[in-house]
């Protein structure tokens, strides 16, 4: 879908925070407010910016996504089967044994998932080696990367960010989904990581800042990420952990834990009210 | 004796499969000069990426190559690529069942002087421990070339420990290497003498000393730690009654370990591990090394003689 009609978007986004939603409570137990937080990010990219065929997952021209931060695996998995990856019965097997879909993302199981992620800082380095071998074999497709905020508390995140910038990987573009929260409580608290945008800047990328839930920044940002060349760009997207259900808003207790039945519940009646 | 660098016997072997094949792809962490890769670097430039000092993003880089079709060789001391990448090596390349080749230089103490920390005793343990991973050990720079060309055709992860010091010639120039299948180096039905790295020639040193005594030691190269060729051990251990393993690395987790689980469970017998004992190294000059770690020849010879005596024939009273 190239459909840039941003009211249809906002009806998918509501569908794909419900899938989300019941997936989670079926399977009592996965990480609810990073999944909530990346929705319209996802919605995005899968229904608009990306080119690449849910028939054909392995097709050398497509556009590659990795989530490096692989605990909001929920909210890929939502949107890979509402592009049509899978059938939508699977997302309620989420985490069980014999399902297609892991507790986080796994290449061997789930088409549409190109590597597997789910400890944290390794998704950018395998990102650029993507990057890189597209360059060497002249395939002009692009690398989408999400990155969890509390994630880049990990060193390997800062060796690649020198990397995707010492080759010039223009071919890549980096999302921060910067929710603010981690398990422990505010990433302010837990470990700071501020100043984000001088930090990443600084190793030699180009930097944008958006509201992660508004779907005009989120497009318009791609679309200027994908004229910057001779050096990688990241998106520093401002986002709301638990986007969506005002009773998860920025708690960070929804980190981890899946909506009870009575949760649920109230959830999809705020989604839909 | 004529002895020749695996190092460098890598370094061709890489250039010569890149030559040959354009999804060839190399990465090394600020060790290119010593691991030899420089050799592709400079004829391949494009192809071959430096990390710099930094050994995760260098195993997660090449994992993101090979899942996009290239065949990626990554470099760095063994230390560095097991130990220090041990995690990205499991999750970004082992898990993902990537066709990454992990090829490290200076396994073992022979690293010598630049001491502990340097010294990888536990490398073959770390990869052996991780499912999907190939583990390969060459005994001497013909069987390093052979075993470059063999992987390069295998699809899926592989690890190969290489040494800093040359290691004397055991093979002929027509040797080929099989994974998954140990090599009889030397024939002998009084004990089986199961070596890898360095220690297959030690083990053939000793066979000679104690061939002079009356006792027929079969020498085995066992170039693939992992998946173990069990028939081979087996049948061995069939024929000779005892085994003696030997490895430059911790008894725990390596060569020794994987030999007597084989035979543990399958024809359990008299078995002598020699290898390093829950230690860590120290600096020194390999060959002082090697006699203060008890991993010479003699010391072989020494071991061979005790573990004879659970033999309940003619060799007890030899020994």
């Amino acid at each position: 879908m190239q459909d840039r009609d941003i009211e249809k978007l906002k009806a998918l986004a509501k569908e794909i925070r419900k899938d989300i939603l019941i997936m989670l409570n079926k399977a009592t137990s996965g990480h609810t407010g990073g999944s909530l937080s990346i929705v319209e990010i996802l919605t995005a990219l899968f229904f608009v910016k990306m080119y690449h065929r849910p028939d054909n997952p392995h097709f050398k021209e497509r556009d590659r996504f990795i989530l490096s931060k692989g605990h909001a695996a929920p909210a890929l998995y939502a949107v890979l089967s509402n592009c049509g990856y899978f059938e939508r019965k699977e997302l309620f097997r989420l985490r069980k044994l014999g399902s297609c879909l892991q507790g986080h993302p796994d290449s061997k199981f789930t088409p549409g998932i190109e590597v597997p992620t789910g400890s944290l800082g390794q998704g950018l380095s395998m990102a650029n080696g993507i990057a890189l071998a597209l360059r060497l074999d002249n395939i002009p497709s692009r690398v989408y990367v999400l990155l969890g905020d509390g994630e880049v508390q990990e060193g390997q995140v800062w060796e690649a960010a020198m990397t995707a910038a010492h080759y010039k990987i223009d071919n890549l573009c980096a999302i921060l989904d910067n929710n603010r929260l981690q398990i422990d409580g505010w990433v302010r608290d837990v470990m700071g990581i501020e100043p984000l945008a001088k930090k990443w800047e600084a190793f030699g990328w180009c930097v944008f800042e958006i509201d992660g839930h508004d779907f005009n920044q989120i497009l318009e940002t791609l679309d200027k990420a994908e004229k910057i060349k001779g050096k990688p760009t990241i998106i520093i997207a401002h986002t709301i952990k638990g986007k969506g259900v005002s009773s998860f808003e920025n708690q960070v207790k929804y980190h981890g834990v899946a909506p009870t039945d009575e949760e649920l519940e109230k959830a999809l009646k705020e989604l839909d009210g | 004796m004529e002895k020749a660098s695996l190092r460098e016997a890598y370094g061709h072997a890489l250039l010569e499969l890149g030559r040959r094949n354009e999804d060839i792809v190399v990465l090394d962490a600020d060790l290119s000069g010593s691991t030899k890769t420089r050799l592709f670097a400079q004829e391949f430039p494009h192809r071959f990426f430096n990390l710099g000092v930094a050994e995760q993003d260098m195993m997660g880089t090449a994992a993101g190559l090979a899942a996009s079709g290239k065949t990626p060789f990554a470099s760095t001391f063994a230390i560095f690529a097991t130990g220090r990448a041990w995690e990205q090596v499991r999750q970004s390349i082992a898990y993902a069942c990537l066709n990454v080749k992990i090829v490290a230089s200076h396994g073992g103490i022979t690293v010598g002087d630049d001491g502990g920390s340097h010294q990888s005793m536990e490398d073959i343990a770390l990869m052996r421990i991780l499912p999907n991973m190939v583990v390969t050990v060459p005994a001497d720079a013909v069987e390093m070339r052979a075993l470059i060309y063999a992987i390069a055709h295998y699809r899926g992860p592989v690890y190969v420990r290489g040494s800093r010091i040359k290691f004397p010639i055991i093979y002929n120039e027509d040797y080929r290497f099989q994974i998954g299948k140990g090599s009889i180096v030397r024939e002998g039905e009084d004990i089986t003498i199961i070596a890898t790295g360095l220690m297959v020639h030690h083990g053939l040193e000793a066979a000679k000393e104690l061939a002079k005594v009356g006792i027929e030691a079969r020498v085995i190269n066992m170039s693939t730690i992992k998946p173990i060729d069990k028939e081979l051990i087996v049948k061995s251990a069939k024929i000779t009654g005892i085994v003696l393993t030997a490895e430059e690395h911790l008894v725990l987790g390596g060569l020794g370990s994987a030999v007597c689980e084989v035979l543990a469970e399958s024809y359990p017998i008299p078995v002598k591990c020699i290898g390093i004992r829950d230690r860590f190294g120290i600096s020194g000059t390999s060959e002082a090394l090697l006699s203060y770690f008890h991993l010479m020849p003699e010391d072989i010879v020494e071991e061979a003689k005790k573990l004879l005596s659970f033999k309940p024939h003619r060799l007890r009273a030899i020994a």
